[in-house]
């Protein structure tokens, strides 16, 4: 059985999001993940009546359970190239820590070969760390920022 | 040119481990630009780094000239490795370097164009005094109904930007040269934006026989020919060196024919010019050249001593040759296998799937260039070579004996391969006997081999 990686880990996440659920648990062998939707009830065997919403609040697992220890979900670089955080040199960031951002907005550029692509953060959220240093290589699937989904 | 000191290599498998090989052997660093599929692969973990390209298609990494020059550029790095198949004889990879200032270890951008281009390098060999397949351009029916009747049937019509079969058609008789010759302007308008084609005598028997070219600019050196005639859809599945029963003076005429149209064309890297070989006729013809490293260079490696990929580093450098002609002198025989994960059973369906168990002792005469490991996957997305087993032997039966032990000792366990059809092939009577054509695999398979 092949393991899991961060990319399968983040193409399941796109799934449930598109989805109508708010859970999934998934095991494979030695491996299980849980995801839950934040607000989302943890769901209870079939037989029991869902609990109140209130109970749940304290024991919720953060919304982003793939990089709990550091606070966010992390936005892959879509293609390698070199990572810019401006539009240009001197300018204004697109995005710094504590930002709110929607899915469409643009946290960055990738260059490759004088050619700018503009990156979105595909998720709506609170940014909470830049982790890819600016103008340099960034590897296809690095992180780039990290994300506190809304 | 300056020394290189870190080789960005743009490739995988088993070549991309060979390349690291020859590098550490030199002391000089390698990043490896995989694709996601990649990432756990022998290269990656060998490589002094290995940094993602993209997504698993090769269209989306691999093939990607702007991101392996981003890549390459991003790490450091001062050459590009190709290696062979993917971007390796690729213009726009070879001037993209040239442009950053990064050495690119191949031919010049110049000496791709001369050779890309089916028409252009059959040009460059007729003025070289290379002989070609008898045929040439032909724009209306009339110019191809004169030329067939010269050229003789069957003959092929193939498409002049072709490649892959596209536009390729048969011709048995004149009276079918109309409706396939339309069609085959039709198709290479379709595939290739270019409706030129030209038609050339079909050759229904020869042998595959390329030579090796080794060239700074100035010295233009071979080293010795292969016989690759072992091939099942135009794929070659055995390699050995020398040819067998090759008569001296066709030997020679090959080797100098090679040398000539290296020369010609101003060849400066490790190349390859294949011909077709009518022994019966003693008469060979220009099919093309390579330019790059073959899949089956260990061959020449192992009768000659010599490290291809160091003397292609050296000469991408800019340093002029230090072996004369007379320093290659090949000894012994070679014989190469190319392993493929494969089903035989299956009209050889490829196999891709999980490793479990990868042994490939070091036996008298052996070597394996090789990228897997126990627990190495193979993913579905590329090539199904896995493994080359080459044997060198004093005489060309022992160099088979080795091999056929080596098919017996060696485990590669988890997948299928066609390690069965190499069995067949090496212990075939006519193989055995050595010098057989292109033909010979298909009747093999077919069960009409003169052994079967």
């Amino acid at each position: 059985m092949a393991e899991l990686t961060r990319a399968d880990i983040d193409e399941i996440l796109k799934l449930v999001d598109g989805s109508e659920f708010d859970e999934l648990k998934l095991e494979m062998g030695d491996l299980k993940l849980e995801l839950r939707r934040r607000g989302a009830n943890p769901s209870a065997p079939v037989a029991a009546p869902a609990p109140a919403p209130a109970a749940a609040k304290t024991s919720e697992p953060v919304a982003a359970p793939i990089a709990p220890e550091s606070g966010g979900t992390e936005v892959p670089a879509p293609l390698l190239g070199t990572f810019w955080h401006a539009p240009r040199p001197g300018a204004a960031p697109f995005v710094k820590p504590g930002d709110t951002v929607q899915a469409d907005t643009v946290i960055g550029i990738i260059e490759v070969m004088k050619l700018m692509n503009s990156v979105e953060a595909g998720i709506a959220g609170t940014v909470t760390e830049i982790a890819a240093p600016n103008g340099e290589l960034v590897e296809h699937g690095q992180c780039l920022i990290r994300v506190r989904p809304a | 040119m300056p020394d290189i000191k870190r080789i960005f290599i743009a490739n995988r498998g088993e070549i991309a481990v060979r390349i690291i090989r020859t590098a550490r052997a030199l002391g000089l660093e390698t990043v490896l630009g995989v694709s996601a599929a990649d990432t756990e692969s022998l290269g990656a973990k060998l490589a002094t780094r290995a940094v993602v390209l993209g997504p698993a298609p090769s269209k989306d990494s691999y093939l990607r000239v702007g991101t392996v020059i981003e890549a390459a550029r991003g790490t450091g790095c001062d050459a590009v490795h190709p290696g062979y198949g993917f971007l390796s004889e690729n213009r726009d990879l070879a001037q993209a370097c040239a442009d950053e200032g990064l050495i690119f270890i191949g031919p010049s951008p110049d000496n791709l164009s001369a050779v890309g281009d089916k028409l252009t390098a059959r040009s460059h060999a007729v003025a070289a005094r290379v002989p070609v397949v008898p045929g040439g351009t032909v724009e209306t029916l009339d110019d191809a109904t004169v030329l067939a009747d010269k050229v003789g049937f069957p003959l092929l019509i193939k498409a002049v930007a072709g490649g892959g079969g596209k536009g390729m058609k048969r011709v048995d008789d004149a009276t079918s040269l109309p409706a396939q010759l339309d069609m085959a302007m039709a198709e290479a308008e379709a595939a290739f934006g270019d409706s030129r084609v030209y038609l050339e005598r079909f050759v229904t028997v020869g042998r595959h026989v390329e030579v090796q070219i080794l060239s700074d600019g100035d010295t233009i050196l071979h080293a010795g020919e292969r016989d690759c005639s072992v091939q099942r859809r135009y794929q070659k599945v055995v390699e050995e060196a020398p040819a067998p029963h090759l008569p001296p003076e066709l030997r020679r005429g090959l080797l100098d024919a090679a040398v000539r149209y290296a020369r010609h064309i101003g060849y400066r890297s490790l190349g390859t010019v294949e011909f077709l070989v009518d022994v019966e006729r003693s008469e060979f013809y220009f099919l093309e050249m390579n330019a790059r490293v073959q899949v089956e260079h260990p061959v020449t490696e192992a009768i000659t001593g010599l490290d291809l990929i160091a003397l292609q580093i050296a000469i991408a450098e800019g340093k002029p040759l230090t072996l004369t002609q007379d320093d290659i002198r090949p000894s012994g025989h070679a014989v190469e296998c190319r392993l493929n994960a494969e089903d035989m059973a299956q009209d050889f369906r490829p196999s891709p799937g999980r490793v479990t168990q990868a042994w490939f002792p070091a036996l008298p005469g052996l070597r394996v260039d090789t990228h897997m490991l126990p627990g190495a996957m193979i993913p579905p997305y590329y090539d199904s070579m896995v493994a080359k087993l080459i044997t060198w032997g004093a005489t060309r039966d022992e160099a088979i004996a080795r091999m056929l032990t080596a098919l017996d000792v060696c485990v590669l366990d988890g997948i299928t391969t066609n390690v069965p059809l190499h069995r067949a092939i090496l212990s075939d009577a006519a193989f055995r006997k050595g010098g057989v054509d292109t033909t010979y695999l298909g009747k093999l398979l077919a069960g009409t081999g003169e052994n079967a």
